[in-house]
């Protein structure tokens, strides 16, 4: 929970810092897409966590947002299928691909490195070869499953903001991760595999089972995600729709207090993690710094938090 | 002997951040002699040889080295006037041969390059004298844990070492092994180098020590000159009290069969059936020397290296695990050797540790962690272990190696398994410790558990012990009753003679 503190208070205050410098930060308009962006970035995080915590990574994130992002679209719109089964489709795939990623892994003992960077090339590929590189959107249609993206929810009004249906849904995501990982015997014997595979083995518990879980829910998530990123933009450009997203993912969960070395997790973290990140991009913008500086900003920020992480980590060791 | 002494320790403190590790500790190494330092966990052994090595430096107190007033910042320092440390984790680089390890970051060189050929030589010259039967040029990944020794000694050699501080250093060697490493001492001895030599393991203290230096607390403790070194006046001043009691044994009865094993066939030994049957009550020792595939049979009835063949019954009911779960539920459990690695999770808790294994059975709607249940079964545990912890909540790893492994049982013995077993039960754990391991596996035997244990020194293996069996060379090579028990009849089975 220290380890989250410190994050709060970064986040707290980048938004002061931008808040006062620019006032339109804390507008309606700019702080209801901060919150759709970082609610949907947030997802693809969390979903990462889950691989991160086994000591694992997900290169194949942004991948698999484009070409589910892609596909969606592509079966309503070219394909004329109906919201119900295009919308299973995606999931079904997303999770497929988890669990490709996670046979190879535990059956074939593959890197999870090399298998989702691997993954990375194959879904971007197949996206672009699906649609020529077309861009593909829902026009006009689709009004009320767009909704589920960029809508807000018109009853819940404080002094002119509206809540953001994408924030409840990350809610629901963050609550129901957060308690597998703190209250239930699947989510302790993750932890456990994370902390050292061998040992849970030796402990009797099924780790490849769960490392399994762990890519079909980052997969599930990223998929999910891809449908909320091609509802929010309308027009998914298969070459750039969630390029680079796996590594907001991944720096998200490791500012919010992921050990890449796996075993130690905070969902709420990960959530502030995912926040900072759009919050910072958001402040650039509107602080009219040259946006050419985001990833140097950003990539700042990162070292800055893993630097301060390990020398509390040491101070504390000493006292 | 003060008047020829190579190294005077006199009066060394030291202190670390809230405990005094080490406290007016004194101790004299004359030329050519073997002193043992004993004491148990904590009492400040490895705190003392590492000031002695330059890894630390002491806060008061004085060093006299060969007559002289020294003090070392550094490893290198110490090296330099002639004090070498084999570590207890041999600290050798795999990826090179022996030359390139015994002459690691002093490699002789020939314009600008690593001269391999004099390097090599100089190696090979040192590894005659050790009398090694292996070459300069051979890969240390591919050397035994013993010739690994060999090579260290050899780098310390090379550094014209004159005292020698060996830390543990049969922890990992089989009784073969060790056997060897004693003639190099003795020969080493002979050639008028002084040996500091630091070891759990009584009985070969009694065997090469000419003075025993017992620490308790980070305090001198006694000393014992060589015709007083035995194992219960060793014993009595580390623990400064009597142990009389060292190896407890209550009357039981073996009851039915717990583990009938018939020709199973392991992964690292395919070509060997072995058979054998472990009662209720009963507590089995499987005895060898190191490799003689003991531990593989250990890890294949708990399916972490399925078998390949053979048929296992537990409590009468057949059993082909293929995953330490499945031998799990059958009611077996396995506490690893490697106990760091394998038995516990060190970065997490006490109750965390030993609840892990019981989290399934007692999940709330089969999914949800029932803390209560966690919070009573760990408080049990701990009590009945009398695991000795800050609280329940400490991470395992600030813990001592005897807590520790206490914690990689205890995860285990709120299961109540049918069948224990139990990989080196008491590998680098202390004296005391030690007693409250064997008073665990007497009390759990006594209670009806069937417990099969793997264990290489052979004081433990003669007298906890209801019948032993012997390994040689991935074959089961006989079996010993505890009435033919003794060390001669073990070793003639583990190094493969016959009669």
């Amino acid at each position: 929970m220290k380890k989250t503190l410190g994050i709060t208070l970064l986040l707290l205050a980048v938004c002061l810092v931008t808040g006062i410098a620019n006032p339109n930060f804390i507008k309606p308009y700019n702080a209801e897409n901060l919150i759709v962006r970082s609610s949907l970035h947030g997802i693809l995080a969390i979903g990462a966590a889950f691989v991160i915590v086994t000591g694992g990574i997900d290169l194949s994130i942004g991948s698999v947002v484009g070409l589910i992002g892609t596909l969606l679209p592509w079966l309503l719109m070219d394909c004329g299928w109906g919201v119900v089964p295009a919308m299973a489709a995606c999931l079904a795939l997303s999770l497929g691909i988890g669990l490709f990623h996670g046979l190879l892994i535990t059956r074939m003992k593959l890197q999870p490195f090399v298998v989702t960077l691997c993954g990375l090339m194959l879904y971007r590929g197949i996206a672009r070869w699906l649609t020529h590189d077309n861009p593909k959107g829902f026009q006009n249609s689709y009004e009320s499953l767009r909704h589920l993206a960029i809508g807000r929810v018109e009853w819940m009004q404080v002094g002119g903001y509206r809540l953001p249906v994408a924030a409840i849904l990350i809610t629901i995501v963050a609550i129901i991760a957060s308690v597998f990982f703190t209250k239930t015997v699947w989510g302790r014997h993750l932890l456990a595999v994370g902390r050292n595979e061998e040992a849970a083995r030796y402990s009797g518990i099924r780790t490849e089972r769960l490392l399994l879980l762990a890519y079909a829910v980052c997969s599930l998530l990223a998929g999910m995600g891809g449908i909320l990123f091609a509802l929010d933009v309308n027009s998914v450009a298969p070459d750039k729709q969630g390029n680079f997203y796996e590594l907001y993912a991944i720096s998200a969960a490791v500012l919010g207090g992921c050990s890449l070395r796996g075993g130690e997790i905070s969902i709420f973290g990960v959530v502030i993690g995912a926040v900072l990140m759009r919050v910072l991009y958001n402040s650039i913008i509107l602080l009219d710094l040259p946006d050419q500086l985001e990833p140097v900003i950003i990539g700042l920020v990162l070292l800055l938090g893993v630097t301060a992480d390990e020398v509390v980590k040491r101070w504390r060791t000493k006292t | 002997m003060i008047a020829q002494s190579l190294l005077l320790a006199s009066r060394l403190t030291k202190r670390f951040p809230g405990v005094i590790a080490l406290e007016d500790v004194s101790l004299s190494v004359g030329q050519g002699e073997i002193v043992a330092v004993i004491g148990e966990n904590g009492a400040g052994k490895s705190t003392l040889m590492k000031i002695l090595a330059g890894i630390h430096q002491p806060d008061a107190g004085e060093i006299v080295f060969d007559g002289k007033a020294v003090s070392f910042a550094s490893v290198k320092e110490a090296q330099a006037l002639g004090i070498a440390l084999i570590h207890q984790e041999l600290n050798l680089a795999d990826n090179l041969d022996v030359a390139g390890n015994v002459f690691l970051g002093r490699e002789p060189q020939r314009f600008g390059f690593v001269d391999e050929k004099s390097m090599s030589q100089a190696t090979q010259k040192l590894l005659t004298q050790l009398g090694a039967d292996f070459t300069a040029d051979a890969s240390v990944e591919k050397l035994s844990l013993g010739q690994r020794q060999l090579v260290e000694i050899a780098k310390a050699l090379s550094l014209d070492a004159r005292l020698l501080i060996m830390d543990e250093p049969t922890s990992s060697l089989s009784a073969h092994e060790a056997e060897a490493l004693f003639r190099v001492i003795a020969d080493l001895k002979s050639r008028g180098l002084s040996i500091l030599y630091i070891s759990h393991r009584l009985g070969e203290v009694t065997r090469i020590a000419e003075w025993v230096v017992a620490l308790r607390d980070g305090r001198n403790a006694g000393e014992l000159a060589k015709h007083e070194i035995n194992h219960a006046a060793m014993v009595k001043v580390m623990v400064g009290r009597d142990l009389s009691e060292a190896f407890p044994r209550s009357q039981r009865q073996p009851g039915k069969d717990a583990l009938r094993v018939t020709d199973l066939q392991t992964q690292a030994n395919p070509k060997h059936r072995v058979s054998f049957l472990v009662r209720r009550g009963e507590i089995v020792c499987m005895a060898g020397l190191v490799g003689s595939g003991r531990t593989e049979i250990l890890r294949a009835l708990f399916g972490v290296e399925p078998p390949v063949a053979g048929e296992i019954r537990v409590d009468d009911k057949p059993l082909s695990p293929r995953h330490p779960c499945e031998a799990a539920d059958a009611g077996l459990a396995l506490v690893p050797e490697d106990r760091k690695a394998l038995g516990v999770f060190l970065p997490e808790s006490v109750t965390w540790n030993i609840s892990l294994t019981g989290l399934q059975r007692h999940a709330r709607a089969g999914l949800f962690l029932n803390q209560s249940v966690i919070q009573s079964d760990a408080e049990s545990v701990s009590t009945q272990l009398r695991i000795k912890a800050a609280s329940l909540d400490t991470a395992v790893g600030t813990l001592s190696g005897g807590n520790q492994q206490k914690v990689a049982l205890g995860k285990w013995l709120a299961t109540k398994p049918d069948v224990l077993l139990l990989d080196e039960p008491t590998r680098g754990v202390d004296v005391g410790a030690k007693r409250e391991i064997y008073q665990i596996m007497d009390k759990l035997a006594s209670d009806g558990t069937a417990i099969l244990f793997v264990s290489s020194e052979m004081e433990e293996v003669l007298a906890m012990s209801d019948r032993v069996l012997v390994m040689h060379e991935g074959r089961l090579a006989g079996e010993l009753q505890r009435s033919e028990l003794n060390e001669e009849a073990v070793m003639r089975l583990a190094t493969g003679q016959h009669d």
